[in-house]
């Protein structure tokens, strides 16, 4: 297989008949569990991703007394692929996570310090819990685009108190800065492709993600898989992240109301 | 709750009345078979994959193959967020939910393989294994694989000294107290194949609660036979 898109690459062809630099069509549907903050289902191609936002009431980081906090998890739930078998997070999963996790984080997607509601005691702390339905490759930017779509649908439920009434949501969104957007790209043999599918993201020698925001700025970058890149390919990958970039964005901006 | 007779549910439902129900198959891909079920706002989807190899080897049974459901209740699901991964209640209802649909599976043409049932549970609101079950028996028969019959599955119980179907949370959380009692129901087979209680309720209420909960389950296999029929054109399923 391997072999095969090498070949068809030398033709500037990939399996499911896209050129190098198209990614899927990219769906959202929001609100997909009430009982969530905020929710998301989203679709990459076949890939399909939900994630969930719940928020709860706790006291801050010592290094951090005015600011709220975030945690993405993300497992390899077994209902999404034949291939994943349970059991305690991979290596892989944790990177997943993490990479997820450093793209909102770093990008300042979120005003923490809007989510403190006394200094040094009480703070938001925002779990985005990330659950696979169907894997069909590009897992991160799947996971990061429904991470995204369910901060962007979240709205702050009313306290009272140190208590949330959960159920009770108020009309007030999260405050969000900007919307970092992430892109994955593999390379496979000589060939670099973004969005990968199923069979070219197993098979990939090195994968990169490159999350951006604003005109100019990345925010994150991972490189996972044990091949490498050289330094132009890896500039190459940045360039060509922002010019892929408006297609996720094009499906995010309905649930951005008035917002840039 | 309000002393009248036509409404004595906060929801305003009569007692033996099912929320509002919709299911879909074929909602994953990569699963041989799939399925959706929502009832009320609780919300279960399940995929099925196999019969495949079994592992770990020592499960692999030398004369019948092996029905594995796996129910995680999604972290978001519920109002304060529960903690990701298997915890023990759904590590029991994951054995609950195999019990009920084991015996409904041809499965002994399938020796030392495992048909593995993934169950995810996106939004809770009471009923959960149930409608976890429900998705399953769905997915079971959206993946080809031979049954003796579908399975309904449904909660009733009692608020206070009301007999009533399938309850919501807040009909769980009844001041007076709620009984719950889960049960599903094969009408083709004429077996209830899982069947839990919790709570208190007398012999009689729950006869009846019994008798309410195997006619609701007949309902629901009524309507799980109608969508598959409807996406296999009867064709597959005769």
């Amino acid at each position: 297989m391997k072999q095969y898109i090498e070949k068809i690459g030398k033709e500037g062809l990939r399996i499911d008949g896209r050129g190098f630099d198209d990614f899927r069509e990219v769906k959202i549907e929001t609100g997909v569990s009430k009982k969530a903050e905020g929710s998301a289902m989203i679709s990459i191609g076949n890939t399909r991703v939900m994630a969930g936002v719940k928020m709860e009431l706790g006291e801050p980081y010592s290094d951090s007394p005015d600011e709220g906090s975030l945690m993405v998890t993300f497992e390899e739930a077994q209902i999404a692929s034949p291939d994943w078998e349970g059991g305690p997070p991979s290596l892989e999963a944790i990177e997943i996570a993490r990479t997820v996790d450093r793209g909102i984080r770093e990008s300042h997607m979120v005003d923490f310090k809007k989510l403190c509601v006394k200094k040094g005691e009480l703070v938001w702390k925002v779990f985005i819990d990330i659950y696979p339905f169907n894997y069909d490759g590009n897992i991160i930017d799947a996971c990061s685009i429904a991470a995204i779509a369910a901060l962007l649908d979240a709205k702050v439920p009313k306290i009272k108190g140190d208590k949330v009434l959960y159920g009770e949501l108020t009309k007030e969104k999260l405050p969000v800065i900007k919307v970092p957007i992430t892109t994955t790209f593999v390379k496979v043999g000589d060939f670099i492709m973004v969005d990968p599918s199923l069979k070219e993201e197993v098979l990939m020698d090195a994968r990169l993600s490159v999350s951006t925001s604003g005109k100019d700025k990345i925010n994150a970058m991972q490189k996972s898989g044990s091949g490498g890149f050289t330094p132009d390919e890896v500039k190459a990958m940045i360039d060509k992240s922002f010019k892929i970039r408006p297609a996720i964005e094009e499906a995010l901006k309905p649930l951005q109301g008035g917002k840039k | 709750m309000t002393k009248t007779n036509k409404s004595l549910r906060p929801d305003g439902r009569k007692e033996d009345e099912m929320r509002k129900i919709s299911m879909e198959v074929g909602v994953i891909p990569n699963a041989n078979g799939s399925a959706k079920f929502k009832i009320g706002k609780t919300i279960a989807i399940a995929g099925v994959y196999g019969p495949r190899e079994l592992h770990p080897r020592r499960l692999r049974l030398a004369d019948t193959g092996l029905l594995r459901c796996n129910y995680d209740l999604m972290s978001f699901s519920v109002s304060d967020r529960k903690r990701p991964g298997p915890g023990r209640r759904d590590k029991e209802l994951s054995l609950v939910s195999s019990n009920a649909l084991t015996s409904v599976v041809f499965l002994d043409k399938y020796d030392m393989q495992v048909i593995d049932v993934f169950i995810q549970i996106p939004q809770a609101d009471a009923g959960t294994r149930c409608a976890g079950i429900c998705a399953a028996s769905l997915a079971l028969a959206d993946a080809g694989i031979p049954m003796r019959g579908m399975a309904g599955s449904i909660s009733v119980g009692a608020i206070g000294k009301t007999v009533v179907v399938d309850l919501t949370k807040e009909e769980e959380d009844w001041a007076e107290g709620a009984t719950d009692v889960p049960l599903t129901y094969c009408p083709k087979t004429g077996t209830i194949t899982h069947l839990q209680l919790d709570g208190e309720i007398t012999k009689k209420d729950l006869f009846k609660a019994i008798d309410m909960g195997v006619k609701s389950a007949e309902e629901l296999v009524e309507m799980q036979e109608k969508v598959l029929k409807e996406k296999y054109d009867g064709g597959a399923l005769k």
